[in-house]
């Protein structure tokens, strides 16, 4: 944990600056919730909340919003976490878009996003009101990523506005805000990808078993492979399955989630093959596939 | 090679990790005029320590095509291109943050772009930045924005600077060229607190002397720019002498656990330490010294130090609230409401005295009002000059008279308990960086102005050693504001 004498290891620093953050959101917001996806990076938020407030449980909800297509294994290990770290857990499911039948096969993967995904955060935000909303984003993901700030402010529609971001200097956060207006606050912002991994390794942090590679039913869909996760993928398309070795560097709505080939079964391995192969993750989630720039757009729109 | 790409992680994934848990993090920001080549720079420090992913390298190559200066080449500088609509409106408001690492360091550059906002920008990139590599176009050699540039860093306590001259291939790798910029920048480094710049030779573009060593420059006998970054010490950026720690959040699961939380700004501190909680002076002992952790078996530590996120709780029954800090009974800070500060403007609404505002510093807000702008540091010449008002990336020395007493260090002595914003009372805007260089003369002149006999000298000096939690100031200290 310390190099010499009294100095910090990155990642040890990595993770003072985050339990720092989210202690400065708790004490100084009212209605504070954590926007829990399920993923790596929100295993490693949640250990870090968990870690900010011991003995005491974190004290303010996990959130997440349920597009209806995440992998089956994801509700499961999301249940399961939330019953061992004891914090109340908040699902919210768009009404309309469950009455719609919203499906990405049928309606396509940027309709599916848009309804589930994008105004179903929206909708939950207005229901709940929470104030500050920590999500797992890092800077290193995407390049219009870089220059998010840690505190991101969203007005009264949960909107960004670019020019209405606040200088952040040291570790002094100006968490003021007027009624109606909320932050994203982003506690990962300076861990990289592997700075994720290797700290997952470290501390023995529970992730979901879709990152490790195992034999997987798995289809060609818009390009990439996906997995047949239930029997909702169309019959003409779940008839081609063929079982491979495949895992996700990403986890989402599983038809919109690209599989990798993958012999990685552990850790070590994961993090050999994310070292080795340079792709990065987000290659493998549809969504940002279009343009350079669309996540830009998508936060504009209220998009994490 | 010192780059992050070594056997190991094909052999031996495992002690690959193991060497890689063991990194020390440094912090950088990169300070240039436009075109000096800051983004070709940053650009090649990533390409080279193969932090560029294959997609994004596709992406690039895309994007040289339709916004790129390199023609077919691929335009490195477009690697480290911010958000769209900066891009298509040229506007650049903002500061990003990039990642790289090598074997013995984990590295994030505050990158700066920018043109009129450029004052706040740097400044804000420089606060968390340990070191500073100025950028200079070894065609132009030292301008003014280099001057600039430096005394921001020197402004905001970068303790290392980098001076990096790009551009050498447009020079012919001239000895004489760099040895003539290394001069020109001595001449004025040392009068703006700059001790020790470490120069370097480079070519952004062509990656001479950056990573790897240049065969066109065999008169330079430092080691790459990439080395430097590798190697320079970083003992001194943390204060580890002074113990402070701003109460950030009470921690009460139940009635008989109450921790005080919160990030050490300096020093260490041990269980069983005397310690004085400011500003209502209650002391007390350390009981227990409790680290971010999950479980009991891994929560207690014998001792803590900065910058670590902690956790404290004492022997007595203390009343301990956030912004209030815990301090070594043996070592107190200052406490005043009187502060003479210098102040980056950030505000679109410049600053003008008398107007209440909101304080932030470390964990405490307070309320203040500015009475006096002492001057303004004309940021191209480095001149002081008069000035009623404070605009927009302008710097200046103020008296600053807060509604309550804080307890506060020179920011030159520990950053974290010596910087503060400013706060728009309505807008809730942020509107200045501020660091505190010391108590006002104003409030000092009162008690001060008086010769003092040997004997009132000896007894404060007996009172300081014996009662040290009653935070008496030094006959000394106040004699020499
Ligand atoms: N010849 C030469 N050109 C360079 C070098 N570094 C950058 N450039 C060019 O200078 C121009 C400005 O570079 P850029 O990185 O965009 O500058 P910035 O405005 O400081 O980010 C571009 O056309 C670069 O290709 C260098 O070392 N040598």
């Amino acid at each position: 944990m310390v190099i010499s004498k009294k100095q910090l290891t990155h990642l040890k620093r990595l993770e003072a600056e985050s339990v720092h953050i989210i202690r400065e959101v708790i004490a100084e917001f009212d209605n504070p919730a954590m926007l829990y996806s399920v993923g790596k990076d929100s295993s490693v938020m949640l250990h870090l909340a968990q870690k900010a407030f011991f003995p005491a449980k974190p004290p303010f909800p996990l959130v997440h919003v349920d597009t209806q297509w995440k992998f089956k294994e994801m509700i499961a290990f999301r249940e399961q976490r939330a019953k061992e770290v004891g914090m109340e857990l908040v699902v919210y499911i768009n009404p309309k878009g469950e009455e719609l039948g919203i499906s990405p096969f049928k309606h396509g993967s940027a309709m599916h996003t848009d309804i589930m995904k994008t105004e179903g955060l929206r909708q939950m935000l207005d229901l709940y009101q929470y104030d500050a909303v920590f999500g797992g984003a890092r800077r290193d993901e995407e390049k219009s990523r870089a220059k998010e700030r840690i505190y991101s402010f969203r007005d009264k529609n949960h909107r960004w506005d670019p020019k209405a971001q606040r200088p952040e200097l040291w570790d002094i956060y100006n968490g003021r805000h007027q009624k109606g207006e909320s932050i994203r606050v982003f506690p990962l912002s300076n861990w990289t990808e592997l700075d994720i991994w290797q700290y997952i390794y470290l501390e023995s942090i529970p992730i979901p078993d879709l990152y490790f590679a195992k034999e997987r039913p798995v289809v060609e869909y818009g390009g990439t492979k996906i997995m047949v996760d239930d029997d909702r993928m169309p019959e003409e398309l779940r008839v081609q399955a063929k079982m491979e070795k495949v895992r996700f560097r990403t986890l989402g709505c599983y038809p919109l989630t690209g599989a990798v080939a993958s012999n990685a079964e552990t850790l070590p391995e994961i993090i050999q093959e994310m070292l080795l192969t340079k792709v990065s993750e987000r290659q493998g989630r549809l969504i940002d596939h279009d343009e350079s720039g669309s996540m830009e757009k998508k936060k504009m729109e209220g998009y994490f | 090679m010192a780059i992050e790409q070594n056997n190991l992680m094909e052999s031996d994934i495992e002690a690959y990790l193991l060497q890689h848990e063991n990194k020390e993090l440094l912090r950088f920001i990169t300070c240039g005029s436009v075109d000096d080549g800051k983004s070709t720079l940053i650009g090649r420090l990533l390409h080279d320590s193969k932090m560029i992913f294959e997609d994004q390298l596709a992406a690039i190559n895309k994007d040289s095509k339709k916004h790129g200066t390199t023609g077919d080449e691929v335009d490195l500088a477009l690697l480290v291109d911010g958000l769209q609509s900066e891009r298509e409106q040229g506007i650049t408001i903002d500061v990003a943050y990039r990642y790289f690492a090598t074997d013995k360091r984990k590295f994030i550059i505050a990158d700066t772009p920018g043109h009129e906002q450029y004052t706040r920008n740097m400044a804000t990139g420089a606060s968390t930045a340990d070191l500073a590599i100025i950028l200079i176009d070894a065609r132009y050699g030292v301008q003014t924005q280099t001057r600039r540039h430096s005394y921001i860093t020197s402004l905001l306590g970068i303790k290392h600077i980098l001076v990096a001259v790009n551009k050498m291939d447009l020079v012919d790798y001239s000895e004489q060229r760099f040895n003539e910029i290394k001069a020109q920048y001595k001449n004025f480094s040392k009068d703006i607190g700059i001790v020790n710049p470490v120069f370097v030779p480079v070519s952004a573009l062509t990656g001479d002397n950056v990573v790897n060593r240049s065969d066109k420059m065999p008169w330079n006998t430092d080691v790459p720019l990439m080395q430097q970054l590798d190697t320079i010490p970083l003992e001194d950026t943390v204060n580890l002498d002074n113990f402070r720690l701003p109460v950030q959040y009470v921690n009460r699961p139940h009635l008989d656990f109450r921790g005080f939380c919160g990030t050490i700004s300096a020093g260490s501190i041990k269980v069983g330490d005397r310690v004085t909680v400011l500003p209502s002076k209650k002391t007390s002992t350390v009981k227990q010294v409790i680290q971010p952790a999950v479980g009991e078996h891994d929560m207690a530590i014998d001792e803590a130090f900065a910058p670590m996120a902690i956790t404290l709780t004492l022997k007595d029954e203390v009343d301990i609230s956030r912004g209030d800090m815990i301090v070594k009974s043996d070592d107190m800070p200052q406490v005043s409401d009187q502060l003479e500060v210098m102040l980056v403007w950030m505000g679109e609404v410049p600053l003008r005295v008398g107007v209440d505002v909101l304080i932030k510093r470390a964990t405490n807000v307070v309320s203040g009002q500015f009475s006096r702008i002492d001057h303004k540091v004309d940021v191209n010449s480095l001149e002081k000059v008069a000035a009623t008002e404070l605009q927009l990336n302008e710097i200046g020395q103020c008296q600053l008279s807060l509604k309550q007493l804080i307890s506060f260090d020179a920011y030159a002595d520990i950053k974290a308990t010596g910087s503060f914003i400013v706060i728009d009372k309505y807008t809730h805007a942020t509107l200045a960086a501020g660091m505190i260089q010391r108590q006002s003369n104003s409030a000092v002149n009162a008690t001060s102005l008086r010769e003092y006999s040997a004997f009132e000298k000896d007894l404060n000096a007996l009172v300081r050693r014996h009662f040290p939690e009653w935070g008496c100031r030094s006959i000394d200290e106040l004699l020499s504001k």
